[in-house]
């Protein structure tokens, strides 16, 4: 499979996308007031910026065009698993520590996370999520008093 | 006048040694050594979660209690940095960069006990500078006025974005990316909403906390989740090991001594963060050093030199935090908020209303760097068994500190949505070859440089020559075209070599680091 992101095209992307946040926070930075130099209005500084990050993102595309082409480095393929179990396991984490309480939430995001690892199983997964929550009741519920219901619903 | 301080320390011993508040100023060094030392947790967080303990104390043992927790937390951040590539405080993203090496060689006993040398000594001169220098450095300070914070600020942003590893333009996109970052939310000027996206949470700011452990917390674990096979178990860090040769001594004396004058240095100006003087110290080295490519491979130069830096630039920089009530960074922040929680009005004429707080705070400062150091021996032990735990147990454990981390400076969970947005976004930058760390300066910074830069032109009618009209400010930025002049001078150099060498040598060393690098 060809690679999307390489050692040469590297500089592009990160240039386009750059030019794009950017060009981004001009467009949403022209809704504020611009004012003048000299009584700046809310809209000022975020529109600087953008075109700040646009010439910059243009410069960091024009330097990679110029630049010799460097040696292909060895890169390691996208990790999707780690990305989809370690993003869930945060969504887990806000999602049951809204509804759940901490408990759940606690094992949720442990659990979740430890399946990103491909040498975990379900069971030290499961084991290490328990072991965490344990830690979790004594130190933050119990000790530090922190302000969060172990069980909670809404 | 050193008489005078002199008698005025002496009294402030004198506070400091009180029982009650000897007794305080351990508890916090404790917890927030301890907090310091739990991944995801820093300063921040633990300052931010004992501050509504000190809504009933007393003004002076609240104040040492906190300050205790700050340098406490400081140092045990600084473990959590070399041992486990955790940076909790911003500033320790630099100690990171050469104390994980480090342990990855198995030298992480020394790198601790480097840093534990460092930061006593830094702590030391910053305390000395501070007792004799601080009438006269409110005198200067005062002579700083926003055109001259905006500049100081400029060079600052400047010096952070061009001498982060690789490309300086990429380093500039980050920092703008970063400032633009700190735009979000309610504008101080004219209360309107900026960039919040409807968001009701986002107009109280990005949060710190969330943005530094997602950068270099979550968006670490998805680079290396599954390519990096801890190296851990081989690593000991016994108490002897943490006691450095004579070589090794030899070797970071001068770096730490070098890294103690910038942090006093920077500590007198109001405004700048100690992210950026840790990384100013970090690039002196690198770029002061005969063999600057053993950056980021494990030198003990980059521990040692940030680490003093931001020790002696935390104690030096309660003096513009007490004495003009211009925070150096976000922690500070917060230890205004309590002052002013305690009825007491940072300015000027703290020094002398409120001469037991303050001398009595300079004076904990040292007593509690002692009591850091007793601690630290008999504890490292328990920091080392951190080490013991492989990678695959590890970031599960620190994915939920983190995560409860975060919720717990503001008690909301939109916090750790964010954490999982910059985590991703950190990921992607990273992916692109890009340094996340301008990013937490720029963000850091963003708002004192955008207030201060409306202030001085509100000032001069619109002239923008008025940053090269008054003679401090036309200095910083002199300094901040040298530096853009040299960027561009080497990179033309570069360039020209390359052509030269070109259809000869294309292998061209690169600095590139290793797929879990994390700059």
């Amino acid at each position: 499979m060809r690679r999307l992101v390489t050692t040469s095209n590297r500089d592009y992307y990160g240039g386009a996308l750059m030019t794009a946040i950017g060009l981004g926070a001009i467009i949403q930075g022209r809704h504020y007031p611009i004012g003048t130099l000299s009584r700046m209005g809310p809209g000022f500084f975020p529109v600087a910026l953008g075109a700040i990050l646009t010439f910059t993102g243009l410069a960091i595309v024009v330097s990679a065009r110029f630049a010799a082409r460097q040696e292909e480095q060895k890169q390691l393929p996208a990790e999707w698993r780690g990305w989809f179990c370690i993003g869930l396991s945060i969504i887990a984490f806000v999602v049951l520590g809204k509804y759940g309480g901490l408990i759940p939430a606690t094992f949720a995001v442990v659990f979740i996370s430890a399946l990103a690892d491909r040498q975990n199983t379900i069971l030290s997964a499961a084991v290490l999520a328990l072991a965490t929550v344990a830690i979790c009741i004594v130190v933050f519920w119990w000790a530090l008093q922190m302000n969060f219901a172990l069980f909670g619903w809404g | 006048m050193i008489g005078q301080s002199l008698t005025d320390l002496w009294y402030g011993f004198s506070v400091a040694l009180q029982p009650h508040n000897l007794m305080w100023s351990f508890f916090g060094v404790l917890i927030g050594n301890l907090i310091g030392v739990l991944p995801g947790m820093g300063a921040l967080s633990a300052i931010a979660m004992l501050l509504p303990l000190t809504y009933t104390m007393h003004a002076v043992p609240a104040i040492l209690m906190l300050a205790g927790i700050f340098y406490g937390s400081q140092y045990g951040g600084a473990i959590g940095a070399i041992l486990l590539n955790m940076p909790s405080h911003p500033p320790h993203a630099v100690t990171c960069l050469d104390g994980y090496p480090m342990t990855k060689m198995g030298k992480g006993g020394t790198a601790l006990g480097i840093t534990m040398i460092s930061s006593f000594f830094a702590a030391s001169f910053g305390i000395t500078v501070m007792v004799f220098a601080s009438p006269l450095l409110v005198e200067v300070a005062f002579k700083f006025g926003p055109t001259e914070i905006f500049s100081i600020m400029l060079l600052g942003l400047l010096a952070g974005a061009t001498m982060a590893r690789g490309s300086p333009l990429k380093g500039v996109a980050m920092t703008v990316v970063g400032l633009l970052i700190g735009v979000v939310g309610t504008d101080v000027n004219s209360g309107a909403l900026r960039f919040t996206f409807g968001l009701t949470e986002l107009s109280d700011k990005v949060e710190l906390v969330a943005l530094a452990l997602g950068l270099f917390g979550v968006a670490d674990f998805l680079r290396s989740v599954n390519r990096i096979h801890f190296v851990g178990n081989e690593a000991k860090v016994r108490l002897r090991d943490m006691r450095p040769s004579m070589a090794e001594l030899k070797q970071a004396f001068f770096p730490m001594v070098r890294g103690t004058l910038v942090g006093t240095l920077f500590g007198a100006m109001p405004g700048t963060g100690p992210t950026i003087t840790t990384f100013i110290a970090y690039a002196l080295e690198r770029r002061i050093s005969k063999t600057p490519e053993r950056f980021g491979q494990g030198a003990l130069e980059g521990v040692a030199a940030p680490e003093a830096a931001s020790h002696s630039k935390t104690q030096v920089d309660f003096i513009p935090t007490m004495s003009i009530g211009i925070p150096g960074d976000a922690v500070m922040a917060l230890i205004l908020g309590a002052l002013l929680i305690q009825g007491i009005q940072p300015g000027p004429q703290l020094i002398s209303e409120h001469a037991d707080l303050f001398w009595g705070l300079i004076a904990s400062f040292w007593v509690g760097n002692v009591l850091l150091v007793i601690l630290n021996v008999p504890l490292i032990g328990v920091w080392v068994k951190v080490l013991q735990v492989p990678y695959r147990f590890m970031f599960p454990c620190a994915l939920f500190f983190i995560a409860i981390g975060v919720y717990s400076t503001n008690n909301s969970l939109f916090e750790v949505n964010e954490v999982l947005v910059f985590g991703i976004a950190g990921a992607i930058f990273l992916a692109l070859d890009f340094p996340v760390a301008p990013i937490l300066l720029g963000y850091v910074l963003g708002p004192l440089v955008e207030e201060n830069f409306r202030r001085a032109l509100l000032l001069s009618r619109g002239d923008l020559t008025v940053f090269f009209q008054k003679p401090i400010s036309l200095g910083f930025m002199t300094v901040c075209i040298v530096l853009i002049l040299l960027q561009v001078f080497f990179a033309l150099r570069a360039s020209l070599r390359k052509r030269k060498n070109k259809g000869l040598d294309l292998v061209l060393p690169m600095a590139a680091g290793t797929p879990v690098d994390n700059e």
